[in-house]
């Protein structure tokens, strides 16, 4: 089987294994990583979120062989890392506003909560709306979306 | 005074220093127990108040739920057993307690962590909560189900804390030489007059009990709790938002591999036969097929060779149990088993009459059914995160044919219920696989198969009736009718559910005795009568977060609100005249102010406003909804928008609210089902299967759905007993929600959700193969 390398929560990694094997299947089964959940496998339901290059994506949806051995893959797990702190602002916001329940979808909403933020400024937006909240397709099933765009805009204004 | 006997040390051990008027408040007493161990450990019966005889043994009266609840009932099941609980005290001078209940996002360990660390003085950072493995000596008492956890099991884990801070003084004392009465406790720290002090590590040996006694307890009065009402993180947050909480999936077991099933194309149907094992036992990755009775399972090195290895699979299958039935031969079913409405009081006076439908709602969370299990020749180990783990290790141990106590039952972190974990059906299935493999498993259900043949919330039928005349109500009476609920895991352990599992007249009278404990009419309204028929149709179905309340209140408050517009009342005000209690009022009252009720709204937009009553609580919701076409007719990408419910004013009474804040999540989690279930969520039944199959086709609430303002109002508290909080929310806000579309809208809909009826928004994904395949182009939705 081919061994397929890249860099994982700023680690390099390699894995023997299928190409077309998705790369959630990857991270959970085979590297141990936790913090990315499966909740449908369809990219619909996006408990999985993670970054690639600093963009939000959805493992359950990329075969590993399309990722490249430059490729920069974060969880949640790396999140802090990439701002060299001991939590992220958006994970210190989903602290200060009581966001989790279960907690099973949070690592995704946060690590989807960084990416839309992220592109919103890159394309120059101001204040987030109510508009810009309603893209966010990530499911809670413990319904806590309300505090969830509360924290959002907390955590925005520090990052 | 010696170190046996904390009581007198408790008596003189208030936070802070203890005054002397405290002695003159009489306070109730309890007995508990002195655990003997190398550290303190107190322990204390499960439901010791007073028994309140529940009724007779016949079928409960219409509208007893206001004397004797569900809640009632649950708590009362628990008190002939044995079974302690134990509050330990640890060297390091944390408590720590196994909470025989599940933890499914609820908030239950952080309350009950609150609860231990405000009577033993202790930050509630250093009390652990973790969930007890399956106790078959607790027989009724670890079911975790009716909103009960708090009502049932708050004074007893007070009672343990209490005396574990006794005995904690009374070794402080011995050791200062100092009378205990003269000690004071306060964050983990005895200190005396003379500012010497110990803590609790330094205590936590000395204090142990050499022989396990009983011993009797005082409780802090309500006005010494410093912790108990007020708002307290999670105490998982910090785990859950670093990605380190673990559930069932995250368990590393030594072997046992991702394991998924190959499920039928229409519910619960059979394997005849597999054509193809070999050659798919042969596929990479994959090491076991086997055939079990729920399907075909196959293990693997990864979950995504397993959805391969399943949807290979050639298999001929026999018909399901619900074989070719639709909406529409399931509703044509219903009606025929609708109870017969008793004459009306006053033949001459006015009546409303309506009967609304409402349909199947999958109760998936969003962690799939998942369970591991290891199971030996001789013994066996499940983990799973289960509301009724003693019938599951009764069941499971019948199942293997191993003795009870050769299967251990683990309880794991829960990834939300909503009914779903009252049930075991991936730790029985996990225990079969495991068997048939002769290996550890770790099963796994996909999405697709968890909507389409996991349980779900029956469709029924509600028809309510009531008469009125000249400012006065004659008589309310509702008939619901309903696909059978299952509640054959009975109180959570064998016997209870047994009787629930009878086929026929006694799975009916269960559900009826669900029905009259939890259902009730809040208003005055004459003769009020709620009857409840259910008829067996062959789904697999299970009680959805808040039962039957959503489906009774909404077609309660819909015909209410007719009634209060026939006799030319506003429907605020019909709700507070009419209203049983001043609590009700209350609560009414508050929405009304904060919610604005009754200013000037755009056509097509309107206030909508109801009352609960259910959990020893009452709540009021008042709702704003949109239903213009340039927001009915937002587009968003494989997703329904609809009416947009745009601001929510909710005012909860529960008694005795314990965390303010995490009462308030809950009610926010209701209010987002209970939009759902009034707009958007339902399955669609066509030829013996769910339509649905995955989130973007089931539409639960959405961020694009989610009111831009929600107010949740805590009222103070009312009775100083903690009442549910976990599924209180859903009913009044979907009844709010609906009232609030029929004025908006003009037409009392008769159908939830209201887009059930819409052409569906999306093809089907195939019953055959079972599993729909795995994206590819996740990397171009990249943002």
């Amino acid at each position: 089987m081919p061994v397929h390398t890249f860099v994982l929560n700023g680690r390099r990694v390699s894995v023997d294994c299928p190409g077309d094997l998705r790369l959630l299947w990857v991270l959970r089964d085979l590297l141990g990583v936790h913090g990315p959940k499966y909740g449908c496998g369809l990219d619909v339901c996006k408990a999985c979120t993670s970054h690639i290059n600093g963009e939000a994506f959805n493992p359950c949806s990329v075969p590993v062989s399309d990722i490249a051995p430059t490729d920069e893959i974060t969880t949640i797990e790396g999140l802090p890392d990439t701002v060299g702190q001991e939590l992220h602002p958006m994970q210190e916001a989903c602290l200060e506003y009581e966001v989790a329940q279960c907690g099973y979808c949070q690592p995704g909403q946060i690590m989807a909560a960084v990416a839309k933020v992220n592109q919103l400024r890159s394309h120059g937006a101001g204040q987030i709306t109510d508009a810009d909240l309603d893209e966010i397709r990530n499911i809670c099933r413990c319904g806590t979306y309300f505090r969830i765009r509360e924290a959002i805009r907390a955590g925005a204004a520090r990052m | 005074m010696g170190m046996s006997d904390p009581v007198e040390a408790r008596r003189g051990a208030g936070t802070g220093r203890a005054g002397a008027g405290t002695g003159l408040i009489p306070r109730r007493r309890f007995l508990g127990y002195l655990i003997a161990g190398p550290t303190l450990a107190a322990a204390a019966p499960l439901g010791m108040e007073l028994l309140r005889s529940p009724a007779e043994a016949s079928l409960p009266s219409p509208q007893m739920s206001d004397v004797y609840d569900l809640s009632d009932l649950l708590t009362d099941a628990a008190r002939p057993t044995s079974g302690l609980i134990v509050v330990q005290v640890n060297q390091d001078g944390t408590a720590s307690f196994a909470l025989p209940r599940a933890e499914v996002g609820q908030g239950i360990t952080t309350a009950v962590a609150m609860t231990i660390a405000d009577e033993m003085d202790l930050p509630v950072g250093r009390v652990h909560v973790t969930l007890a493995d399956a106790r078959p000596e607790l027989v009724w008492n670890q079911l975790t189900g009716g909103s009960n956890t708090m009502h049932a099991i708050y004074t007893p884990v007070r009672v343990a804390a209490a005396i574990a801070r006794g005995q904690l003084v009374a070794a402080a004392a011995a050791l200062l030489g100092v009378d205990a009465d003269a000690l004071s406790t306060d964050a983990g720290v005895v200190t005396a007059p003379d500012g010497r002090s110990l803590t609790y590590a330094e205590l936590a040996t000395r204090a142990a009990a050499t022989e396990t006694s009983e011993v009797a307890a005082t409780l802090k009065a309500d006005s010494e709790l410093k912790v108990v009402g007020t708002p307290q993180s999670r105490i998982d947050a910090r785990d859950i938002v670093t990605g380190r909480k673990t559930f069932t999936l995250d368990l590393d077991v030594p072997g046992a591999l991702p394991t998924m099933v190959c499920r039928p194309p229409s519910i619960n149907g059979t394997v005849v036969a597999v054509r193809n094992l070999a050659q798919v036992r042969a596929m990479p990755g994959i090491t076991d097929v086997a055939v079990v009775p729920t399907g075909v399972a196959v293990r693997g090195t990864t979950f995504g060779q397993c959805i391969d290895a399943v949807d290979a699979l050639h298999v001929i299958w026999g018909p399901g149990t619900a074989e070719g039935k639709s909406d529409a031969a399931v509703l044509a079913e219903l009606e025929k088993a609708e109870l017969p409405m008793a004459p009306d009081p006053a033949p001459l006076a006015r009546a409303v009459d309506r009967r609304f439908t409402f349909h199947f709602v999958s109760n998936s969370p969003l962690e799939t059914n998942c369970a591991i299990a290891d199971v030996r020749a001789d013994r066996a180990e499940v983990w799973s995160s289960l509301k009724s783990p003693i019938v599951a290790q009764q069941t499971i141990a019948q199942a293997l044919g191993l003795p009870q106590s050769a299967v251990t039952v683990h309880v794991t972190q829960g990834g939300g219920s909503f009914g779903r974990h009252l049930f075991f059906d991936a730790a029985l299935e996990a225990a079969l696989i495991s068997r048939a493999m002769g290996k550890p498993v770790k099963l796994m259900w996909h999405r697709t198969d968890d909507f389409r043949q996991g349980r779900a919330h029956p469709m029924c039928t509600s028809r309510v009736r009531m008469t009125f005349r000249a400012g006065t109500v004659l008589s309310f009476q509702q008939r619901h009718t309903s696909v059978s609920t299952d509640f054959s895991h009975g109180l959570g352990e064998i016997l209870s559910a047994s009787v629930a599992k009878v086929p026929e007249g006694n799975l009916l009278a269960y559900s009826q005795g669900v029905f009259s404990l939890s259902q009730s009419v809040p208003y005055d309204f004459g003769a009020a009568d709620q009857a409840l028929n259910e008829v067996d149709m062959g789904f697999n179905t299970g009680s959805m977060r808040n039962v039957y309340s959503p489906d009774v209140t909404t077609a309660m408050e819909l015909v209410v609100d007719e009634v209060a517009a026939a006799m030319g009342m506003d429907a605020y005000e019909f709700r507070r005249s009419f209203a049983s209690d001043e609590r009700s009022q209350a609560v009414l009252d508050k929405v009304v102010e904060v919610g604005l009720w009754g200013r000037a709204m755009p056509t097509g937009t309107a206030q909508g406003i109801a009352l609960h009553s259910e959990y020893k609580g009452r709540v009021a919701v008042l709702v704003e909804i949109d239903c213009r076409p340039q927001t009915v007719q937002r587009q968003v990408v494989n997703g329904y928008t609809g009416p947009r419910v745009t601001r929510v004013v909710l005012a909860v009474d529960v008694g005795l609210p314990i965390n303010p804040r995490g009462l308030q999540a809950q009610m926010q989690g209701g209010i987002m089902d209970g939009i759902a279930k009034a707009l958007t969520f339902s399955l669609h039944i066509e030829n013996g299967l769910p339509v649905e199959g995955s989130w973007d086709e089931t539409y639960y609430t959405r961020q694009w759905n989610v009111p831009p303002e929600i107010d949740v109002i805590v009222m103070p508290p009312t009775t100083g007993q903690p009442g549910g909080a976990g599924e209180f929310g859903v009913a009044p806000t979907m009844a709010a929600v609906a009232c609030a579309y029929a004025r908006a809208t003009g037409t009392v809909p008769t159908a939830f959700p209201v887009n059930h009826d819409r052409p569906l928004g999306f093809t089907p994904l195939p019953a055959v193969p079972p599993l729909p395949e795995e994206p590819t182009d996740g990397l171009s939705q990249a943002y």
